[in-house]
């Protein structure tokens, strides 16, 4: 495992290559990247063992698969800093004919992308079925997934979770992104969903909590303990604290920046307080 | 005049489950999900056979669509078989991104489409599917007249790397289509060479066709009959050398006249060699319950409304 402080470094890198692409365009979605930033960075440079020579089908490594697919800022450039595509091609992000359009695609054939996504609830049906292939080619490499919590609100989820439960699939981890934050403000004044422990418990799953998903260390050791849940015959959950547009100050603890780029001062402001650089692109 | 035998009436959707219990032998890739309708699709054997190449969901359908997707990575090629209604309408948003745009080789499989599922009524016989499947980039959408067609195209699908809306019914209807044909998709069928009017159907409606150009012959017309199984992509050229010959075209669809076969073919010869039209089909309407003949007839679905609109075109020539 690399050191963590050279891991604490790669994510400041990644807070400023989302600053900056939103930046770049005036759109797109910082605050639910910035607040993903420690479990994209322990997902890919810690706890996954998949191949940058990439193949859609995947086996013979872990899988993963991104549900909530506003936050494709996040996921680009961990995916470029991760050897997927090159860094340089960040300054394309949802401009006309990029490969990295607004929301993460395969269809124009971006390396480090099995799916679709963006709109919301479709991800965790995608990797149970992905996990089932896994079962029948006898790979015993995982599936992970990342759920934002507003998108809980999606019925598609909870058929999903039933369905996994049910059939044993205990080769995944879905970890659920609870920042409390949805477009409209707070999950509790737009449709709150009660006590999700409590409802991934009454649907069979195994739940784990990381308290501080902020915290690099306590997601790196959260993760690595949901893969030594898997293969006991239930699906894994991770319900991961985060805070939207953390890493920022004026864009932490609330859903304004959900979908709202800096202008140009409040990006100097933003990438002052993320001055460690592993090189700009 | 040639003609065409029907080996008995046999369910097109017992030609989908035949074709994909031969699919299960063969090919070790094919999976299989349905949301609580196995009965109803035929599914039996293959389960029976591959118990651990098939997935029951459980009534919920966009789970199935989404889990399709995702057992395609990794290789698989999934049939998620649901009634047509449930297959389409209800799971359009997963079907489009997480099957059509993510481009996924996922073989959509829809029983009990169109009015003739009968007795149940409305809520169950979608009259749009074809129309929503083919708006979609990249989906292929089949739409099979018989028993053997529907277990040739069931077969031929698992061979094409990409998106497939497969499209069958509930009631047995006349079987006449040879047993060893070859399915090629996109490729249309000519039946009976004519000179004053092309009829093309699709579906069950085939039959019907042939029913109804034996009769125009009779009163002194000659009918080309041509099966459009291929809805999309559709055989334009087989379609504008037809009408280059006739002058004129009938299409016969059990689907609302809005958005199915029909339109396909309207907007082929308005580029291409505009010619009079008439639509049998439903015409922007809901259906109800009764048997599939009453309905057919209501609906102007059958051999006797493909002779009207062909009288009708002709006069529009």
């Amino acid at each position: 495992m690399p050191d963590i402080n050279e891991l604490q470094k790669f994510a400041t890198q990644v807070r400023r290559d989302i600053l900056r692409q939103v930046h770049k365009v005036n759109s797109g979605h910082p605050g639910g990247s910035l607040g993903c930033t420690e479990f994209f960075t322990a997902l890919y440079k810690v706890v996954m063992d998949y191949k940058t020579d990439f193949d859609m089908d995947g086996i013979g490594e872990d899988l993963f698969f991104l549900s909530n697919g506003h936050i494709s800022p996040v996921y680009y450039s961990v995916l470029a800093r991760s050897g997927f595509f090159p860094v340089e091609e960040l300054n394309t992000f949802r401009l006309i004919n990029s490969r990295l359009q607004g929301h993460p695609t395969t269809h124009e054939g971006l390396p480090g992308i099995r799916i679709a996504s963006g709109s919301l609830g479709q991800g965790m049906s995608v990797a149970f079925g992905a996990a089932q292939a896994k079962k029948l080619n006898n790979d015993d490499h995982l599936v992970f997934s990342l759920h934002g919590d507003g998108e809980l609100q999606e019925g598609q989820n909870w058929e999903a979770i039933m369905y996994a439960a049910a059939k044993n699939i205990d080769n995944i981890i879905a970890t659920v992104d609870h920042n409390g934050q949805q477009i409209d403000g707070s999950t509790e004044t737009v449709l709150p969903m009660g006590d999700l422990k409590a409802k991934f418990l009454a649907f069979g799953w195994d739940v784990m909590e990381i308290k501080d998903g902020n915290d690099l260390q306590q997601v790196i050791d959260g993760l690595n303990e949901a893969k030594s849940r898997t293969g006991k015959g239930k699906p894994v959950c991770i319900l991961m604290k985060t805070v939207m547009g953390h890493g920022v100050d004026f864009m932490m603890h609330t859903h304004a920046w959900h979908g709202k780029a800096p202008n140009d001062e409040q990006l100097e402001k933003a990438l002052a307080q993320n001055p460690e650089t592993l090189g700009d692109y | 005049m040639k003609e065409y035998k029907s080996t008995g009436n046999k369910d097109t959707r017992s030609g989908f489950g035949a074709g994909l219990t031969e699919l299960g032998r063969k090919n070790p890739n094919v999976v299989a999900l349905c949301a609580d309708l196995v009965g109803s699709l035929k599914m039996q054997d293959f389960i029976d056979e591959n118990p651990e190449r098939f997935f029951q969901v459980g009534i919920a359908e966009a789970n199935m669509m989404g889990m399709a997707a995702g057992l395609t990575i990794g290789g698989k090629i999934p049939f998620a078989g649901t009634f047509a209604n449930f297959a389409t309408g209800r799971v359009y948003d997963q079907i489009r991104q997480s099957i059509a745009y993510s481009g996924k080789n996922v073989k959509i499989c829809a029983s009990h489409s169109g009015v003739t599922l009968g007795e149940d009524g409305a809520t169950h016989q979608i009259l749009e599917d074809l129309g929503l499947m083919k708006m979609l980039p990249g989906m292929t959408v089949i739409n099979t007249c018989d028993y053997n067609q529907t277990k040739a195209a069931t077969l031929a699908i698992a061979e094409h790397e990409g998106p497939v809306y497969l499209r069958f019914g509930r009631p047995k209807v006349a079987n006449f289509t040879p047993e060893d044909q070859k399915f090629e998709i996109g490729k249309a069928v000519q039946l009976y060479e004519g000179s004053d009017v092309t009829i093309l159907a699709t579906g069950h409606l085939v039959w019907e066709a042939i029913q109804a150009a034996v009769e125009l012959n009779e009163k002194g017309i000659s009918a080309e009959v041509i099966d459009i199984h291929t809805i999309k992509p559709l055989d334009e050229e087989a379609i504008i050398n037809s009408v280059k010959k006739t002058g004129c075209v009938v299409t016969a669809e059990e689907h609302n006249f809005l958005g199915g076969l029909g339109e396909s073919v309207a907007r082929t010869l308005a580029e291409n060699h505009p010619a009079p039209q008439e639509f049998v089909a439903t015409q922007d309407t809901f259906g109800e319950s009764g048997t599939p003949e009453q309905l057919m007839e209501k609906y102007g679905l059958n051999a006797a409304a493909i002779i009207k609109a062909a009288e009708k075109v002709l006069k529009r020539k």
